[in-house]
């Protein structure tokens, strides 16, 4: 018998009106779902082009989670994003030149040529970069809410990680530190049901993992994350009550991991009817079907806003390949920082 | 000037910083109400409160995670480790994001870690080791061993003011033990800056930590009983180390003994050896003596931790070897 609560699907334009949306914000949702899927769709190209080094990952069948919660931070908000949630980095603004830029290690991606892939972040936007090893960011997501409790500002942290990560123990120290001290954290677990190859019933024994939540002293919630609008719900429910003093919630969202691991890997452990079901609940195609049954969205709209985005894809792998490869010659620099460096908006 | 404690030192440093900065906050185990296990923090929690001075749930990725996001947010967290051999649970942390934030993604992490250690007291294989070596070895740490009172209350303030994740190596048998007169005002030590503890012509002793003051015993004995004149020189920070003072030493005695209380293989007087070795080759009349613990786990019984630890005997010894060579 589950614990966590079991989130509601939002019926109507006025219920999302409700909860903060108006329909051009519901456009704004569908383009950066939109620019989300293209920027792996037209990296793995690229890829396969032989123009990105290393290995790629892809979120397909995350957008709708990804985007969701993004939309609900605030400004001032700040998150510590993974590898399946392209649409965060989207979202606040990241620009997608400069992803293509990261991915493919020049000088004007977020890492300039030092990580590859969708390990970067613009901390100008308010978020940290991630390292391979889930889920270690979720301890430093509650230590960015700390400094917020500290300095008692009604700012939110939001950390990122996966079903395959909850197994480890930064997951659950940080959980249990943020529940005891009632830090402004949210927890997002996108369970997208495979760690690499292994199934959700060979990482964890319990019903959900929303039902941790209880054992952590505060609430859980398990979600849709082919919703886009009922994931943006309780992403907001949970981020305003954290920022009101009421503590962290743990949002299990639930995905299906649509591609292998890695573009490498062709998922063939993952049964062929599990893939049928989850496509019948493509997070871009349901939005949109939504948004034709709820918002009146047409045809010249879809089509403006898909023009809009292949224009902006094209011309920012344009540029991105007009980025300088990083030279040899720095590889020594900035591995410590100068006092100088402590210049930016976060140390002041 | 007044006289303290390389504790008090320790400690007053700390409590100057927090009293000028309030961004500088402290989070560790019983750090709060009880002061820390070694008292460092005692009535930190009184005159900062509970939000400056956090008691944290026994869980060290959390503690030193936590600091670095709340470093990326502004802040100047100083984390505890309850002893420097726990930091073990938070290696993961300090070695995969902690070091090469900087580096990667252009965000500094200034932390400090701060690790009790050293052994002497029976306290057994987890509670005496000198685990600055492993850290040494990671790119984007500092590592940071003071030996007195002033440079303890020196290097704490330097560590806050570093812009990197510092690890501040106490150690445990110097906390009361050692005394001086330190400044009362706000002062800081550069890292990378060797302080000769002693001047000498024969032989030099390269060390750090407690074993500065092994060394300076051994000193004595050998002056009073051979005539052998050595020279000490305190690293104080072996992340940057001063490598100039090492080759300048090395140049007037010819000879070097390299001392550290950390176990043989791997710790870090290998890398000084090393660079003796490439860079003074021609300036050596003897081989490069190292003398440190060997490659046990510190032992507990008090016998067994004696012949683990070097001894003023086991330097005396080295020194006399290396001068006859």
């Amino acid at each position: 018998m589950a614990i966590a609560r079991e989130a509601e699907p939002v019926g109507s334009l006025h219920e999302i009106r409700e909860a903060g949306l108006d329909r051009e914000d519901l456009l704004a949702i569908y383009r950066n779902m939109l620019i989300t899927r293209g920027i792996e769709e037209r990296g793995h190209i690229l890829y396969k082009q032989g123009k990105i080094p290393g290995s790629f990952y892809t979120g397909r069948g995350n957008e709708a989670s990804s985007v969701g919660v993004a939309t609900a931070m605030g400004q001032e908000d700040v998150g510590t994003p993974l590898h399946r949630d392209m649409g965060v980095h989207v979202t606040r603004g990241v620009e997608p030149w400069r992803i293509f830029a990261q991915y493919m290690g020049r000088e004007d991606g977020p890492t300039r040529g030092r990580d590859g892939n969708v390990h970067m972040a613009d901390s100008r936007l308010g978020l940290l970069a991630m390292v391979s090893h889930l889920p270690a960011m979720l301890p430093v997501a509650v230590g960015c809410a700390l400094a917020f409790r500290i300095r008692e500002e009604k700012r939110v942290a939001v950390a990122w990680f996966g079903e395959g990560a909850s197994a480890r123990g930064d997951a659950h120290e940080g959980m249990n530190l943020a529940g005891v001290r009632r830090l402004p954290v949210v927890f997002i677990c996108d369970n997208n049901h495979w760690a690499y190859s292994t199934p959700t019933h060979l990482e964890y024994a319990c019903e959900t993992l929303a039902d941790r939540a209880q054992a952590y002293g505060f609430e859980g919630v398990v979600v849709d994350g082919t919703d886009v609008l009922a994931v943006y719900r309780e992403a907001k429910r949970a981020i305003e009550k954290a920022r009101e003093g009421g503590g962290p919630t743990l949002i299990e969202s639930m995905t299906l991991r649509m591609e292998g691991h890695a573009v490498h890997d062709d998922a063939f452990y993952v049964p062929k009817e599990m893939f049928e079901e989850w496509a019948k609940r493509d997070p871009l195609e349901r939005f949109r079907t939504w948004l034709r049954e709820n918002a009146e969205f047409t045809d010249s709209e879809e089509e403006e806003i898909r023009g809009e985005v292949k224009k902006l894809l094209n011309d920012a792998i344009k540029r991105a390949e007009e980025s300088p490869v990083p030279d040899g010659s720095t590889l020594l620099d900035g591995v410590f920082a100068t006092p100088e460096d402590l210049d930016t908006p976060h140390h002041k | 000037m007044a006289e303290k404690t390389y504790l008090q030192a320790i400690s007053d440093g700390l409590r100057q910083e927090m009293r000028r900065d309030k961004r500088v906050f402290v989070i560790g185990e019983d750090v709060g109400v009880y002061g820390g296990a070694f008292k460092v923090t005692q009535g930190f929690q009184e005159e900062f409160g509970p939000w400056r001075v956090i008691d944290a749930p026994l869980a060290e990725t959390a503690i030193v995670g936590g600091c670095t996001g709340a470093a990326i947010m502004g802040m100047r967290p100083v984390a505890e480790m309850q002893f420097a051999d726990f930091v073990s649970c938070a290696w993961d942390h300090l070695v995969t994001v902690a070091a090469k934030q900087r580096y990667r993604a252009g965000t500094p992490v200034p932390i400090v870690v701060r690790c009790p250690s050293g052994g002497g007291f029976s306290g057994g294989p987890f509670h005496s080791q000198n685990p600055e070596s492993s850290f040494a070895h990671i790119p984007g740490l500092k590592v940071v061993c003071p030996a007195t009172p002033e440079d303890a209350k020196g290097l704490i303030v330097s560590a806050i003011e570093d812009p990197n994740p510092v690890l501040y190596f106490e150690h445990k048998h110097l906390y009361r033990r050692i005394k001086a007169d330190v400044p009362d005002e706000r002062y800081t030590i550069p890292f990378g800056d060797a302080r000769i503890h002693r001047e000498g012509d024969d032989v030099t002793v390269v060390t750090w930590g407690a074993m500065v003051y092994t060394a300076a015993e051994a000193a004595d004995k050998v002056a009073e009983e051979d005539g052998i004149s050595t020279e000490i020189v305190d690293l104080r920070t072996i992340v940057p180390w001063d490598k100039a003072a090492v080759l300048a030493s090395v140049e007037k005695t010819s000879k070097v003994i390299v001392l550290h209380e950390d176990t043989h293989t791997g710790g870090f007087g290998g890398e000084i050896a090393a660079t003796i070795a490439e860079e003074a080759f021609e300036q050596l009349d003897a081989p490069v003596k190292r003398i440190t613990a060997p490659d046990t786990p510190v032992p507990f019984a008090p016998t067994l931790e004696k012949a683990f630890l070097p001894q003023a005997d086991d330097v005396v010894a080295g020194l006399r070897e290396v001068a006859a060579y």
